[in-house]
């Protein structure tokens, strides 16, 4: 998978493309705790995943609760078709509570 | 632990909690307003009702439920607290018990039972409103379920609860996977994912599967084909299906056994009050639209429409208990801990072992007198003395809860007698072995019914002899040499000496014109079938007699004696051996003979000098006291030489003294008892054997047999007619 982080002072932007599955587990971790630490207000923009597992979800979780916890702000955007799925089966919008658009090239 | 075991140890806390139910209950009884004791009596009805339904056991968790109904609008206040509605959970929490009882025999519902049940169920019911008014429910409930057309309400919603294994991700495959699979079986309305197992991120093992998910399906599938779409999974996850049409019980059982011990209660009831809020209420409906339809019970139907009208503060109720329950747990858990018996019971056995194995050592290096060794040795002695005392007191339990139980036998018959008797306890926390402690119980209540039945008087009558109205029943329980003495005490008229003797006489149990002492007479009573109520009604109990009482105290090697007097009450004092495993012994010989005494027993050791071993009798003065001798040669009819010079052994046991006639003295020794085999189940004054240092076996005398043998010797010696007076004088018993 790739990834490209873009902090501005408390301000951060986090790219994801690719697969976020139980392969990258590791670095997806890595990468969103670190980024998570360097800034007040996070932006993770989603929309080059390709594919999203279990594993992937929880990070996003995780994440979330940490930066709850930590009083920082913490936003989903650009949710991919493939995240979009996932998210609508396991209805994860409530959890996130992020505006959650339907890409224009969605036809579902 | 397998499914057996944990049953076995829900029984044991049902148990538990009844009688704390019941210990709330009679302190509600006194003081209506304590909210503690109303609470206390809730969580246990709670708890039980929670883990029944784990079980299974939809009998215990139906009839509890409804109880519990009535038991949150009195929390709620809605209910006030009298003696009408204590008196009702009474014969709830009996029931229960009932129904425990034949759960633990694996045994059906019998008629009176369930007549019993059904009867309690209707009287709850009055105060859960449950009128002519509410019966039109149902009806309007099954209009709704068929004015939403192919709604969530139609029968084909399942409830699945999923809590996957850990490694489930390692292993390649993917929770979401499942899911989406499920949609090929049916519609999947909707699924509310969970992470609140999700570890801090420091601690998170990323390719593991924190979360947990509740789906909702509707499908035409049965239940073992949902089953088999995790078949794969099923080693180590937690997969629940709850059927359609699952019934409000279900759904507390599930909040109750989601894993999650530390979730929000919000959390809890998305889990499964989110769902559960329109699944509950459209299960309801279907429940009740069927029995509306004429099928089952009425109490059932009952139950339902309490829950409906009270679904919301349920379902909370629930998840907040499972909270509370998650807290206390943690916090008792590490004050007690369930052990197995048999595991104590190999354990003290080992310990015996050691006893008998550091006796050997010491006796080794006494011989090879090295000095150094000898230390050695008797420090390990003296651990192994400690680690015996620590395995014993494991044992050794309170007496106090048993005694507890007997507020309750007293409240109940004076409810019945309409005499007011207060129950006082004393030395609650006076310690025996659990075994003894589990089989007193039954011969106590029959002696603390007959203080409160027969023993006290009505109110007129203690008036009239210039008593408080109340009467005073007391349970007093203390240590004496290496025993236990319960005392069961009433301040009531005493036993009649006059209606026991004729009795006796009519029974030809004592000749005519035969004078006995008062602890004779007394005594009378323990003849099997002595006491019935017309010949003798201030003593006669119910059920078991008074021979039963003396046989099962015997059973236990212990001895029973009455004290009574006219217009004053009397005093029944049982006495019982602490423990029966490991005790502080006295090692003797007799010609080859090697025996042992429980040292707590022995007084004194003095020499028999020769006038007195010559004169054959069978009793010497003691400092001026007459004590009587049991020569335990003659006794065991042992051969072999006897030396010249002889001891005798002072030993007591329930206020009587004899002495034992031996050769030798050997000292203490720490004696680990084995029981005697089959074959020598006959043998009298024998109770057991243990193995020396050296190797060979001893036996431990059974004291209150041997005296009771040299009682009887001395009083053949002397004037029958005497005998008894004489010798009671002279041992110091207490006429």
């Amino acid at each position: 998978m790739e990834t490209r982080s873009e902090i501005d002072g408390g301000r951060g932007r986090l790219w994801l493309a690719g697969e976020m599955t139980i392969y990258e587990a590791n670095t997806l971790q890595t990468t969103l705790m670190d980024v998570l630490d360097k800034c007040q207000n996070l932006e993770v923009d989603l929309s080059g995943v390709t594919e999203i597992d279990t594993v992937g979800v929880q990070l996003l979780l995780l994440a979330k609760r940490e930066a709850q916890a930590r009083g920082r702000q913490f936003r989903l955007s650009q949710h991919s078709r493939a995240v979009v799925g996932v998210f609508e089966i396991l209805n994860l919008s409530g959890l996130f509570g992020d505006p959650l658009v339907i890409p224009s090239a969605a036809t579902a | 632990m397998s499914m057996a075991e944990a049953l076995q140890t829900f029984f044991a806390e049902a148990r538990g909690l009844l009688l704390e139910m019941e210990e709330a209950l009679l302190k509600l009884e006194d003081e209506p307003g304590d909210q503690d004791a109303l609470n206390a009596v809730f969580r246990a009805a709670h708890t039980i009702k929670g883990s029944a339904g784990l079980f299974g056991l939809d009998g215990i968790v139906a009839f509890t439920h409804t109880a519990e109904s009535v038991l949150d609008l009195a929390r709620d206040g809605k209910l006030p607290v009298d003696d009408r509605l204590t008196g009702l959970f009474l014969e709830c929490r009996d029931h229960i018990e009932r129904l425990l009882d034949l759960a633990t025999a694996d045994a059906g519902l019998d008629d009176e039972t369930r007549d019993a049940g059904a009867a309690l169920s209707e009287r709850l019911a009055t105060y859960l409103g449950a009128s002519d008014g509410d019966k039109h429910l149902p009806e309007e409930a099954v209009s709704s379920v068929e004015r939403i057309p192919g709604s969530a309400s139609d029968d084909n919603v399942w409830h699945i609860s999923l809590r996957f294994a850990r490694d489930v991700l390692q292993n390649g495959m993917d929770p979401l996977s499942f899911i989406r699979y499920l949609a090929t079986i049916g519609d999947v309305l909707h699924v509310t994912t969970l992470p609140d197992a999700l570890p801090p991120a420091a601690e998170m093992n990323p390719e593991l599967c924190y979360l947990g998910f509740e789906v909702r399906l509707r499908s035409d599938a049965d239940k073992s084909r949902i089953e088999n779409v995790f078949e794969f999974v099923r080693e180590g996850s937690a997969i629940r299906i709850l059927p359609p049409g699952s019934r409000i019980q279900d759904y507390q059982r599930l909040i109750e056994d989601l894993p999650e011990d530390n979730l929000r209660l919000g959390d809890l009831l998305v889990a499964s009050g989110a769902v559960t809020r329109r699944e509950l209420e459209e299960a309801l409906s279907l429940q009740s639209g069927r029995q509306a339809r004429g099928a089952d019970d009425a109490a059932l139907l009952g139950n339902v429409l309490v829950s409906e009208q009270v679904v919301q503060p349920e379902v909370v109720d629930a998840a907040l208990n499972k909270q509370k329950e998650a807290r206390s747990r943690q916090s008792q858990e590490s004050k007690l801990l369930r052990v197995h018996a048999d595991k104590l019971d190999s354990l003290i056995n080992l310990v015996g072992e050691l006893v008998i194995a550091g006796a050997g050592l010491g006796m080794l290096a006494a011989r090879e007198k090295d000095a150094a060794m000898v230390e050695a040795v008797s420090g390990v002695a003296r651990l192994v003395e400690e680690i015996r005392d620590g395995a014993m007191r494991l044992r050794m339990v309170e007496i106090g809860e048993t005694f507890n139980r007997f507020r309750r036998v007293v409240r109940d018959v004076c409810k019945e007698t309409g005499k007011d008797i207060e129950l006082v306890i004393n030395g609650a926390d006076t310690e025996l072995d659990k075994t003894v402690v589990d089989r007193i119980g039954d011969p106590l209540t029959h002696l603390v019914r007959n203080a409160v039945d027969h023993g006290i008087e009505s109110s007129a009558l203690r008036a009239e002899r210039g008593k408080p109205a109340q009467g005073t029943v007391s349970l007093n329980a203390c240590h004496e040499s290496g025993g236990i003495v319960i005392e069961v005490a009433d301040d009531g008229g005493g036993l009649n000496r006059d209606k026991i003797l004729a009795k006796a006489r009519s029974r030809g149990l004592i000749a005519e014109g035969q004078e006995l002492a008062d602890a004779d007479v007394w005594n009378l009573i323990f003849e099997p079938g002595f006491s019935t109520a017309d010949q003798v009604s201030n003593l006669s109990g119910r059920g078991v007699g008074m021979d039963v009482v003396k046989r099962s105290i015997e059973a236990l090697r212990g001895t029973v004696e009455i004290e009574s007097r006219a217009g004053r009450g009397s005093i029944f004092r049982i006495r019982l051996p602490l423990s029966l495993a490991i005790i502080d012994g006295f090692l003797m010989s007799v010609a080859d003979g090697h025996f042992v005494v429980p040292l707590d027993m022995v007084l004194e050791c003095v020499e028999l000098n020769g006038k007195e071993a010559a004169n054959g009798r069978d009793y010497i003065d003691l400092r001026g006291e007459v004590l009587p001798l049991l020569r335990l040669k003659d006794h065991f009819a042992l051969e072999g030489p006897s030396s010249r010079r002889r001891n005798v052994v002072v030993v007591h046991w329930g206020g009587r003294k004899a002495g034992l006639v031996v050769d030798e003295l050997k000292g203490e020794l720490q004696a680990v008892i084995k029981p005697l085999g089959q074959l020598f189940s006959g043998l009298r004054g024998l109770s057991g054997s243990t193995i020396l240092g050296s190797g060979e076996v001893a036996l431990v005398l059974d004291v209150p047999m041997l005296l009771e043998q040299a009682l009887l010797h001395e009083s053949r010696q002397l004037n029958p007619l005497q005998t008894d007076r004489m010798a009671r004088r002279n041992v110091g018993v207490p006429a």
